[in-house]
């Protein structure tokens, strides 16, 4: 199936194993992911994650890892960090780039380069209650990806297409989800 | 004048008063959108008492209730009766347009020129509905509030309603008695009880001075004017219908339609936001009711305050439904209307099609004033009961406007 000679830093082989498992063990396959935020100052916040559940058990990250966010000048701001909009689009980035990574080892192909560039567009008439017609959020999202692959173009764009298919943030930033939000 | 619904008739029989010439120009029949633009079971929010035009007080036996349709176009009709309204029926405006000293019409029967011209031609002419229509796949029948008529024209099977306003949700009511399966899309709304310590909720908003509120005394003047109806119905029982009485009834309630995306309709998963927000400016209100009885003695006996309980959200509220597996067979758009002005040649509408106004004196267009539009001067602007003190204001202003074009010729 994967191939030997293809070298792309995916352990296929124990992703594949995994699915085989979880099969069976439909409770393991039910993952909670969790991030903790701390205001500091204006729009300066500080996020972390560590710990998660999953397999059955509560699980964590070798480290913390912590992320700033901020918002620039413009915004009458300190820029301490990215911008929650940005960070959405580094989820999404990173989400279909392992993707594309993974798909390719399972397809058997030997990646040299992949970069993607991102852009999203959003109307601050939204955010600011100039116009209740405009939307908050994104109104537009464009990923564009430059794969430099042992592959012809038409299976390099099958493997963004099932890295599409298969990506968590993805589906998260394309279909609606329920979302509870509570003051303790 | 444009328009002989109740807004225009107020400020024809102000205009009386001070014996200022005019004409009441009327596409159809005095009362013209109540009688042809309505759903067959629809009746005022309002109770009867509060359907008081200038000098022209509710006088049946029923105070407490709220008319039908045909009452309405009796009420309005005997008011222009009454006040001997110069209307011409049947006069559609096809066109409004500057010129030297005031504004010329066309209508279907002639010109005229007016120094002056109030349009009182209504707030919601056309039904507005939102671009994802066009990804509803082709079976379904789509209805708006304009076309729906009663339930039994609608085919048999599910219904999606759009929109929880009071059109939404009277109409999501309806067609769930009728046995159709009704799933509501519930975006911002506004929740109301219908009556509050024993009295109706519109005659709190009344005494305590909360429908008074002015224009120019409210911090998001465009905010107030866009909010969807409140979820009232008028019915004999004086009867509550909210989202908890949809949802006990069997309705089940979805979040705002989001998208189609190919043939599913996504609902979004912000509900629960919803519903505390209305909650919240629910109990806000009634505050301000609770805070104006104490402060106060109101002139009839009022019960112990009230608190109702919160909107109860779905476990997991549906996100998104199949529109092609023909569970759904016909979606109902109540997602509001919007004023028609394609005849006004004169460039006073903002980048959104509505009129720029100030308080109903007509931005860069002297002498054109509105009425009848969403708190145009006060909360209760849209009302019967809210055209009498809007007629005032506006005719004042219109009588001097009128008397310094005059003294500025040397007439």
């Amino acid at each position: 199936m994967a191939e030997a000679s293809v070298k792309n830093g995916v352990n296929i082989d124990a992703l594949l194993a995994a699915r085989e498992a979880l099969k069976n063990a439909p409770e393991a396959a039910k993952f909670t992911w969790r991030a903790s935020c701390k205001w500091q100052s204006g729009t300066h916040a500080t996020s972390t994650v560590q710990g998660f559940h999953g397999l059955g058990d509560e699980q964590s990250h070798k480290t913390q890892f912590s992320f700033e966010t901020d918002h620039p000048e413009v915004f009458a701001s300190e820029d301490h960090g990215a911008t929650p909009v940005e960070l959405v689009l580094v989820g999404l980035a990173s989400c279909l780039t392992a993707g594309v990574a993974t798909v390719a080892q399972n397809r058997g192909i030997q990646l040299r380069s992949v970069e993607a560039k991102l852009e999203g567009k959003m109307n601050l008439y939204g955010i600011l209650g100039i116009d209740s017609d405009v939307r908050n959020g994104y109104d537009d999202i464009k990923v564009t990806f430059k794969i430099d692959a042992d592959a012809s173009k038409k299976d390099i764009e099958a493997l963004v297409a099932q890295s599409q298919k298969r990506s968590a943030v993805y589906d998260i930033v394309t279909n609606p989800t329920n979302v509870t939000v509570e003051v303790i | 004048m444009i328009g002989a619904g109740h807004a225009g008739l107020a400020v024809s029989r102000v205009l009386t008063e001070h014996s200022l010439e005019h004409v009441v120009l009327e596409r159809g029949e005095v009362a013209n959108s109540w009688r042809s633009e309505r759903w067959d079971s629809l009746r005022l929010l309002t109770p009867n008492w509060q359907s008081r035009l200038p000098g022209y007080p509710y006088r049946g036996a029923d105070p407490d209730g709220f008319m039908t349709m045909p009452e309405v176009i009796e009420h309005v009709a005997g008011f222009a009766h009454a006040i001997s309204a110069p209307v011409r029926t049947h006069t559609a405006v096809t066109s409004v347009s500057r010129v030297a000293g005031g504004y010329e019409i066309a209508t279907g029967n002639g010109g005229i020129r007016c120094r002056s011209l109030v349009i009182a031609s209504g707030a919601a002419n056309v039904p507005h509905v939102p671009k994802v229509r066009e990804a509803v796949p082709p079976p379904i029948a789509c209805v708006t509030a304009f076309d729906y008529g009663n339930a039994e024209r609608l085919p048999r099977g599910g219904v999606l309603v759009v929109g929880a306003s009071a059109t939404g949700v009277q109409l999501a009511d309806e067609i769930h008695r009728s046995g159709r399966p009704v799933t509501l899309s519930v975006g911002e709304h506004v929740r109301l009880p219908r009556t509050y310590r024993g009295q109706d909720v519109l005659w709190w908003m009344e005494h305590s001075g909360v429908w008074n509120q002015r224009y120019d005394e409210i911090d998001d003047i465009e905010r107030a004017r866009g909010l969807p109806s409140p979820q009232l119905i008028g019915t004999p029982e004086r009867a509550t219908l909210d989202l908890n009485v949809l949802r006990a009834a069997g309705v089940e309630i979805v979040g705002r339609l989001a998208a189609i995306r190919d043939g599913r309709a996504l609902f979004s998963g912000g509900l629960r936001n919803q519903f505390a927000l209305a909650d919240l400016k629910m109990q806000r209100l009634l505050d301000t009711f609770d805070e104006w009885a104490r402060s106060t003695t109101p002139a009839v006996e009022v019960g112990a305050p009230e608190r109702f309980e919160p909107t109860q959200a779905p476990e997991s509220p549906r996100l998104s439904l199949d529109l092609r597996n023909g569970e759904i067979r016909s979606i109902v758009w109540a997602t509001g209307f919007r004023p028609d002005y394609r005849w006004l040649e004169v460039p006073v509408l903002n980048r959104k099609g509505e009129l720029r106004h100030d308080g109903g004196v007509v931005e860069d267009a002297p002498g054109m004033y509105a009425i009848g539009l969403p708190v145009l001067r006060r909360r209760k602007s849209t009302f019967i009961i809210g055209a009498e003190d809007d007629a005032r204001d506006i005719v004042t202003h219109l009588a001097s406007y009128l008397g310094t074009a005059c003294r500025s010729r040397g007439e």
